[in-house]
């Protein structure tokens, strides 16, 4: 299906952005946006692990001198809200940003300019904590702060402001990336993509999606809510006026659990699209699969109260939060059933991707069962905030989410950059980041039965604890040797790397059909799907026309059958999601210090949208499909 | 073999301590570290059936490597229907699994519930940043008397530890002898501890409290009912009749924050100071209790525990050593 120049010219013509600076900020090109969140989440990945190590180093020996509170209580802060807010979930959205619309053979997202505008407000949400930072600003109470030790009278300054204005930012970004992924995976599959032919991939991006939509706004509510009693003076956790200091947890880890689980399931979708590809064979359990993400994604809203064993809460529940804490290790278990036993009977093919994979089943399997203790109500008074939940976190966080992200990085470079990773240095990278993290975190489960509380900047020499952090430290370090050979030899390969070619890995859904890199269009015409492996299962691709090449045009198909409805036009680049997502980031940054900045705020904002939401004359009316704009 | 690490270390004993989960020394501390245990041994066969299932993907992908790797990958598979039977297996064999494990922490939480309907000992811990407010009842008044920083626990009886925080959300953890329990402004938590193995422990405040939370440590003596109630009894007597230089200072220097029973000195911002000196640390287990330490705590609490409430109250350094001698004498 290789287009002819003629169609290639009309199309680039279309499709192309405005030269230079206008079109870098105007773009709404899903590649190039993804591009910017992966590049920016990375960044952010390099600059936390770094504090992760300084802290590594504080901690090699007892009463050692390198940091003092304050700064160990900045780095961990820092490095927690980072990881787990402005590198773990933008970076599975942008994966989804990038991959989904290839994945359907679509030419873009269902709303590209809110994909511009939730980088850009990302964006604002990293500059607001890092340009913080380096003002000396930084929050300093973790990544969850509770109150009252957030609240006002326990934390003067804008620290913990700071902090909330930021989770603002990240989560008003998230649910606009979340319903662009969900809107474009249920309405814009190709024709044929049935909800049954529907890639594992996809599934985890629509439910990962679902649940963005669903737990964000708890979070969004308890940041406000912190920040009203800062602010405005009001009293929701100030016990002294009858609020309520558990309020807070509540509402936080309802969105809290969810968001582990957020961070998880995309990493499903890359371990299952990797081991279809390098098994050489159609997955094993494809419905089990998919029902076990959907399982994860109901049941990741029963269980936030393991997180609040210890804060003494009614009994009633305990057994029922245990039950349904433990009850994810079904579908997971199962997961893992199917990736393995697709592995054993495929022709299996071990490239970096591979190996990642076999990282991943490694570690976060343990990080699973660590994860069993910690469900248990009674246990957990034990293991909860310790370093065994240190070492359970970062298991199932890096072992069970970054573990797939680094090996969909090397699987889909190609796709991305046209050329190859050298797999030499991809398997010493890997081995090292593996081995690495695996020395480094598995000493603090035993760190934490033994009594060492997370959070702390120092401990005194005689409580046993010097070695096993020393063998902490040389693991991270080892990991962090790992992840700077990862990025050379992405960087490297960028110029120096073989040409890919179209489908290096001879991989069967339906990114692999198009070029490398995918030019702005995507694929010249829309495919026809019949079946879950179409690059494997038709010698040629069927494809479909009728869709504008002379405007930019997508197709919307209906959400159970993929049935063709109707040519939907597909916005054009625009500076007004720039333009808005400074208005919002301005007003969000102002309210941090007077609330009149919400309403001051308010005019920018609704002048920006005035100008996205401008009307447009309707084009003419051609094809064979009635047509909408 | 990573997941076994505990038990290895278990067997050899090298985890025992005095802030151990692993060296359980009290009733609700050892029904908990049985429960670890079974979950060690049920995760660790999990883990290597996992593991087993891995090499034996990766033997099969190794034995047929002499084929052509990179296949259409559009084969029919013979073994599916195999394992398409398997997988409800699998599924029950992690249900039961589970539901054993949630049965064993069903009656582990009752186990550390059991002391609750009978009376006990009880005891109020109050969280501050960054110590701990005690309060034992006057074996001979029976109103409240006040200590710091420092419990006994009297050997195999029940302690009712009634837990409450003054200004941010801290959590009480002596893991050898029970799980933690948040301390929550606001609200009162209730811990049964039934301590057995007679010793010196050390608990850790175990919720992040602010800067100096690393600092927020407590000391725990296990000890016969008789030296307890010895104990008690001396901790409820007011300080010794003291008069001179040194008592002269710590009424204008020190007591609007601290009290001594039996004096004039009565505030309450800072730990109850009445006999300081039977005392096994200084700040919350930042230092150990020595004259030496007392007298540089006094000059320089800053520069020991950066943060902390204390005010580095200038004293010439005859004061201080007054003051020194003064608190030293208060056992």
């Amino acid at each position: 299906m290789t287009p002819d120049t003629d169609r290639r010219d009309r199309l680039a013509l279309t499709w192309r952005d405005p030269p230079g600076w206008w079109g870098f900020l105007t773009t709404v090109d899903h590649k190039r946006i993804a591009a910017r969140y992966i590049v920016t989440a990375l960044l952010l990945l390099f600059l936390a692990g770094m504090l992760a190590l300084d802290m590594r180093w504080q901690l090699s020996w007892a009463e050692n001198t390198r940091m003092g509170p304050q700064l160990y209580n900045e780095s961990f802060s820092l490095h927690g809200s980072t990881m787990l807010f402005l590198v773990s979930v933008p970076a599975m959205e942008a994966m989804a940003l990038w991959l989904v619309p290839l994945i359907l053979g679509q030419r873009n997202m269902a709303f590209p300019r809110l994909g511009a505008f939730s980088y850009w407000l990302y964006l604002g949400g990293v500059l607001t904590l890092w340009v913080a930072h380096a003002l000396d600003i930084t929050p300093d109470l973790g990544w969850f702060e509770y109150p009252p030790l957030s609240g006002p009278n326990y934390a003067p300054g804008h620290r913990a402001d700071i902090w909330a204005q930021m989770i603002t930012f990240t989560e008003v970004a998230a649910l606009c990336a979340s319903v662009n992924v969900a809107a474009t995976i249920l309405k814009m599959r190709p024709p044929g993509m049935t909800l049954a032919r529907m890639p594992v991939f996809l599934w985890a991006m629509l439910v990962a999606s679902l649940m963005t939509i669903l737990s964000m706004p708890a979070i969004m509510l308890v940041t406000s809510m912190l920040i009203a009693d800062r602010l405005v003076s009001t009293h929701f956790f100030a016990p002294a006026a009858n609020g309520d200091v558990l309020l807070f947890q509540h509402l936080f880890w309802f969105f809290g659990h969810p968001e582990v689980y957020i961070i998880f399931i995309p990493a499903t979708g890359f371990v299952s699209s990797i081991v279809e590809t390098f098994a050489r064979r159609r997955l094993f359990g494809h419905h089990v699969l998919v029902l076990a993400i959907l399982a994860i994604g109901c049941l990741a809203f029963g269980l936030w109260v393991h997180h609040m064993f210890a804060a003494g809460l009614p009994r009633l529940g305990n057994d029922f939060y245990t039950a349904a804490s433990m009850a994810i290790a079904v579908p997971a278990g199962l997961q893992i059933f199917c990736w393995i036993a697709t592995m054993a009977t495929g022709r299996l093919w071990l490239a970096t991707p591979m190996l990642w994979v076999l990282g991943f089943v490694a570690t976060f399997v343990l990080g699973g069962l660590s994860g069993v203790m910690t469900a248990s109500a009674a246990l957990d008074l034990q293991l909860t905030d310790s370093y065994f939940v240190v070492a359970h976190f970062h298991y199932v966080l890096v072992g069970g989410a970054m573990f797939p992200l680094f090996g969909a990085f090397c699987y889909w470079y190609p796709k991305a950059t046209g050329r190859l990773m050298s797999e030499r240095w991809g398997r010493v990278a890997a081995a090292l980041i593996v081995g690495g993290f695996n020395l480094g975190f598995a000493p603090m489960h035993l760190l934490g039965l033994m009594g060492m509380p997370r959070r702390v900047y120092t401990y005194p020499a005689g409580m046993g604890w010097d070695g096993l952090n020393q063998v902490a430290t040389l693991g991270s370090a080892v990991a962090v040797t790992g992840g700077l050979m990862f990025v050379a030899n992405a960087l490297l390969s960028y110029w120096r790397g073989a040409p890919a070619g179209a489908d290096p890995w001879s991989a069967s859904t339906l990114e692999w059909a198009g070029e490398s890199p995918s030019p702005p269009w995507n694929l010249a015409y829309t495919p026809v799907v019949d079946s879950l492996t179409p690059l494997w299962d038709s010698p040629t691709l069927r494809v479909m026309d009728g869709i504008a090449i002379e405007r930019r045009e997508v197709v919307v198909t209906s959400v159970i059958d993929a049935a063709p409805l109707y040519r939907q036009k597909s916005a054009s680049p625009s500076i007004w999601p720039f333009v808005a997502a400074w208005a919002v980031t301005a007003m969000f940054i102002g309210s941090i210090f007077t609330p009149w900045a919400i309403v001051a705020g308010a005019l920018p904002i609704a002048a920006a949208l005035t100008g996205w939401f401008w009307p447009q004359r309707g084009h003419a009316k051609t094809g064979p499909l009635r047509v909408r704009s | 073999m990573r997941a076994r690490l505990p038990i290895v270390c278990l067997l050899l004993s090298g985890c025992t301590g005095v802030q151990s989960a692993l060296d359980p020394g009290g009733d609700q501390a050892s029904a908990l570290f049985s429960l670890f245990a079974l979950m060690m041994w049920v995760c660790g066969f999990v883990y290597a059936v996992v593991a087993a299932g891995l090499i034996w993907a990766l033997w099969r992908a190794w034995r047929r490597s002499g084929t052509d790797a990179r296949g259409d990958g559009s084969a029919t598979h013979g073994t599916d229907g195999r394992l398409a039977r398997l997988l409800p297996l699998a599924a029950g064999a992690i249900v039961i699994g589970l539901a054993a494990l949630i049965t064993a922490s069903f009656f582990a939480d009752r186990a550390l519930f059991a002391t609750r309907a009978q009376p006990a000992l009880e005891v109020r811990v109050t969280g501050h940043q960054w110590w701990w407010r005690v309060q034992y009842r006057g074996p001979a008044s029976g109103g409240w008397i006040e200590t710091a920083n420092e419990i006994h626990l009297p050997q195999g009886q029940t302690v009712r530890l009634v837990l409450g925080a003054a200004d941010v959300i801290h959590s009480f953890w002596v893991p050898n002898v029970a799980g933690k329990l948040d301390m929550i402004p606001g609200r009162i938590n209730v811990l049964d501890a039934t301590a057995r193995q007679p010793g010196w422990f050390r608990g850790q405040c175990a919720e992040f409290c602010g800067l100096q939370h690393a600092h927020m440590a407590l000391a725990v003596k296990v000890e016969s009912p008789a030296a307890f109630r010895a104990w008690l009894a001396r901790q409820a007597a007011p300080a010794a009749a003291a008069s001179g230089r040194g008592a002269a200072v710590f009424a204008t220097a020190c007591a609007a924050c601290h009290a001594i029973r039996g004096t004039i000195a009565g505030g309450r911002a800072g730990p109850d100071l009445t006999h300081v000196a039977t005392r096994r640390t200084i700040a919350a287990g930042t230092l150990t209790m020595t004259r030496g330490n007392l007298q540089g705590w006094i000059a320089q609490p800053q520069a020991i525990k950066p943060g902390t409430s204390m005010p580095a109250i200038p004293l010439d350094p005859a004061d201080a050593d007054a003051v020194a001698s003064y608190l030293m004498a208060m056992r």
